[in-house]
């Protein structure tokens, strides 16, 4: 219950920092993108804000197990940097630079009752089950591939 | 107040970034969880019974409602064909779970969590969103 209020808040934070900042808008995004044009570098702005709050709870989750909820607090364990990082971020970068758009403001413009975010959050949510598609196809092969 | 969407707008972007640095703060330390847009829609759509996860996406899509109340707000204007939009999903989707996040997951709090994995991450992300756009508007246009 507690854990579903704090979901809740960091929902609503989230989408009116994305309003407030202007990166709901494809458009806004783009404008940042674009550095050899009409360059537009707010969402620099965007981010270093972020940063500066994140950083410090950040630091503070790390010296605690669990959460205000009673939840345990789950980082991400420290990996390297492989060849899924990178090409991951190839695909993704690749599709953000034709739209403007990444998943956080795919979902809140839902809340504008946008065409343009429907069909991207439905094409979105077919990456994500082809990605999970893939990766089981990957881990059922493995093992006969070592066998043979 | 009206949002820009046209222009550099320093305060408005700096102050929503304040905003959604303190929605990861509440996520991490309230619930536990990383801030990752992808990553949390991927868990909703792969794992339907999280509750919070669909509390967490009430309050994302329910945001615009609240920020109409605020301030004079623009539609979203998305560039290109249904086509486009339809690859651009495709490739973000798959991308951000090729790499393990997106813009908010390695660029708000794999950076906040000094991840090199999400420096990485996001130095190539942005690398090929500055590639991809300069290729659009300013090659094939």
């Amino acid at each position: 219950m507690v854990r579903n209020a704090f979901a809740l808040a960091a929902g609503l934070a989230f989408g009116l920092g994305l309003c407030l900042s202007g990166m709901y808008g494809p458009q806004k995004v783009l404008g940042f993108l674009d550095i050899t044009g009409a360059w537009d570098p707010s969402l620099a702005f965007v981010m270093g804000g972020a940063i500066a709050v994140a950083l410090p709870a950040f630091a503070l989750a790390r010296r605690q197990r669990l959460s205000w909820s009673g939840e345990p607090i789950e980082l991400p364990p420290t990996r390297p940097i492989d060849w899924p990082l990178a090409l991951g971020a190839v695909v993704f970068g690749a599709g953000w630079g034709l739209s403007g758009v990444c998943p956080g403001p795919g979902l809140v413009d839902l809340g504008f009752l946008s065409a343009g975010a429907a069909i991207f959050v439905v094409a979105m949510t077919v990456g994500v089950f082809a990605h999970g598609a893939l990766e089981a196809g990957l881990r059922g092969r493995r093992p006969i591939a070592q066998d043979a | 107040m009206t949002l820009d969407l046209v222009h550099f707008t320093p305060v408005a972007s700096l102050s929503g970034g304040l905003l959604i640095g303190g929605a990861a703060a509440l996520l991490i330390l309230g619930s536990g969880r990383i801030l990752g847009a992808a990553g949390l829609y991927a868990g909703l759509v792969l794992a339907p019974a999280q509750m919070w996860r669909w509390f967490w996406l009430a309050g994302l899509v329910a945001a615009p409602l609240l920020a109409r109340l605020i301030w004079t707000i623009p539609a979203p204007l998305f560039p290109g064909s249904p086509i486009t939009l339809l690859v651009a999903g495709l490739l973000v989707g798959f991308g951000a779970r090729l790499g393990s996040g997106c813009t908010s997951g390695h660029g708000v709090c794999g950076l906040s969590r000094l991840s090199p994995r999400s420096l990485a991450a996001t130095s190539i992300f942005m690398a090929t969103g500055f590639l991809v756009v300069f290729a659009v508007r300013h090659l094939v246009s």
